[in-house]
């Protein structure tokens, strides 16, 4: 169905989402990798507005925000539907697909630059958040429920930026115990053949972030104070 | 589920209850307005939204649905015999989410900073928000195709997202002392923002500025007088 292109890094969690979802589909692409920090004249083209990646382009017409061409793509290749037909259950897979982004990534986030006397609460917070995953996921195989759906796609490299953000910010924030449902998705998850072929892995990333000197513009990094 | 129970959690000022009030409008869908009280939350709120605990909410038949754009749409997708309020073609559809996704991620919280805001800050915010409406512009000449919406002849998704941040735009500029829809620079939307305005479906919705201006009078002198926020 046309030419499909995209544009994406391989740390990022918001690209892989897609891939995976062309992946699932049996849709064929060409994958560009842009480097961040050198940012190409095409990323720039296709998008004007935020300058970010990941980018769809299908047949020449650019996509951007990856909810948005998560979405794209379900509706454009009908095969393995990631959002369930009912507009209720797509309306809680949209809610709570917003909430992973707005809420725990960001909350895991805080707790990791977190200065030591604030570093419990934002635990607390971030772990606040991932309770309600856990929550979301108890007694189902996948969140799309007998198959991998939307909100997989979309918690899908959560599990491993946790573990990264563990390691910079010398923090806990999943715990086997805490969130048990959570901790058995994530186990079976990543070793989904489309899925392990492309997820960033904590390794990785500690690399990317101490090779790169970022890891030093984290208060208090575990990681920074190591070097 | 019986289309005709409604209920819709609100507060009047709220831009993202305007939304869906807009939405059920454009349908023509009979729901009960239920007005929240500024500075505390209904029993039924904090059930129906216990993640977020905010306005709106929409509940249909007994299950609740919440964020604002996820109600327009699951408006759209329900009360399918009214007027589309997202396209019909995907591709128009993920640029209709892409912008909407814009005004509610970068465009909005940079404008409604720029009132408690000083300086350099103060200004870097402004170009923002200028910056942006000169997309906006653009974008709207490109999808609006001569017509008076985004959405074309009928108020569509965009227009309803940014639409509904008017009020609170001529609240910043009153009260920030600053121009940022200009006439001569962005001539397109100051016209859609008249039509908007004066469409059906969102006359009876839109919040008077000067009440808006009182309102939000009061929220920064509550903001003043309550103890700094922990960062």
């Amino acid at each position: 169905m046309g030419e499909v292109k995209v544009i994406g890094a391989s740390l990022s969690s918001f690209c892989c989402r897609i891939e995976w979802a062309l992946k699932l589909k049996g849709v064929e692409y060409e994958y560009i990798k842009e480097d961040l920090r050198n940012k190409s004249p095409i990323l720039l083209q296709y998008n004007p507005v935020h300058k970010k990646i990941p980018v769809l382009v299908h047949n020449g017409k650019p996509v951007a925000e990856s909810l948005v061409i998560l979405e794209y793509i379900d509706e454009t290749w009908q095969e393995n539907p990631l959002l369930p037909k009912d507009p209720l259950e797509k309306s809680t897979a949209r809610f709570w697909a917003r909430f992973v982004d707005e809420k725990c990534i960001v909350s895991a986030w805080d707790a990791c630059r977190a200065e030591e006397h604030e570093k419990e609460r934002a635990v607390e917070s971030a772990q606040e958040s991932l309770g309600m995953i856990d929550k979301l996921i108890e007694g189902k195989k996948f969140f799309g429920g007998e198959t991998i759906g939307f909100l997989d796609l979309v918690v899908g490299s959560l599990p491993n930026w946790l573990k990264f953000l563990e390691e910079l910010g010398g923090i806990k924030l999943v715990d086997a115990e805490k969130f048990p449902s959570f901790h058995e998705w994530s186990k079976k998850f990543v070793e989904i053949p489309i899925i392990k072929e492309k997820i960033p892995m904590p390794d990785d990333l500690i690399n990317y972030f101490t090779t790169s000197g970022l890891a030093k513009t984290i208060r208090g990094s575990a990681l920074a104070n190591n070097k | 589920m019986a289309k005709n129970d409604v209920k819709l959690l609100g507060v009047w000022a709220s831009p993202f209850v305007m939304r869906a009030r807009i939405s059920l409008n454009i349908k023509s869908v009979n729901y009960e307005f239920l007005e929240e009280t500024v500075g505390s939350k209904s029993e039924l709120l904090l059930q129906s939204n216990p993640v977020h605990k905010k306005v709106p909410v929409l509940i249909h038949g007994d299950k609740p649905i919440c964020e604002s754009l996820v109600i327009v749409q699951y408006i759209d997708e329900v009360w399918t015999s009214g007027p589309s309020i997202l396209s019909t073609d995907h591709y128009d559809r993920a640029i209709q989410r892409f912008w909407a996704a814009y005004l509610d991620d970068k465009w909005f919280p940079a404008m409604r900073r720029i009132r408690g805001a000083q300086g350099e800050e103060r200004q870097e915010l402004v170009d923002q928000v200028v910056e942006g409406l000169a997309l906006l512009e653009e974008a709207f000449g490109k999808y609006s195709k001569g017509k008076a919406f985004f959405g074309g002849d009928q108020i569509g998704f965009i227009d309803i997202a940014f639409g509904s941040l008017l009020g609170w735009l001529r609240v910043t500029e009153k009260l920030g002392e600053v121009k940022l829809l200009d006439e001569a620079k962005t001539p397109g939307l100051v016209k859609w923002a008249e039509s908007f305005c004066a469409d059906a479906a969102v006359k009876s919705v839109m919040p008077e500025t000067e009440k808006l201006i009182e309102f939000s009078k009061l929220l920064m002198a509550k903001m003043k007088g309550a103890p700094p926020p922990k960062n």
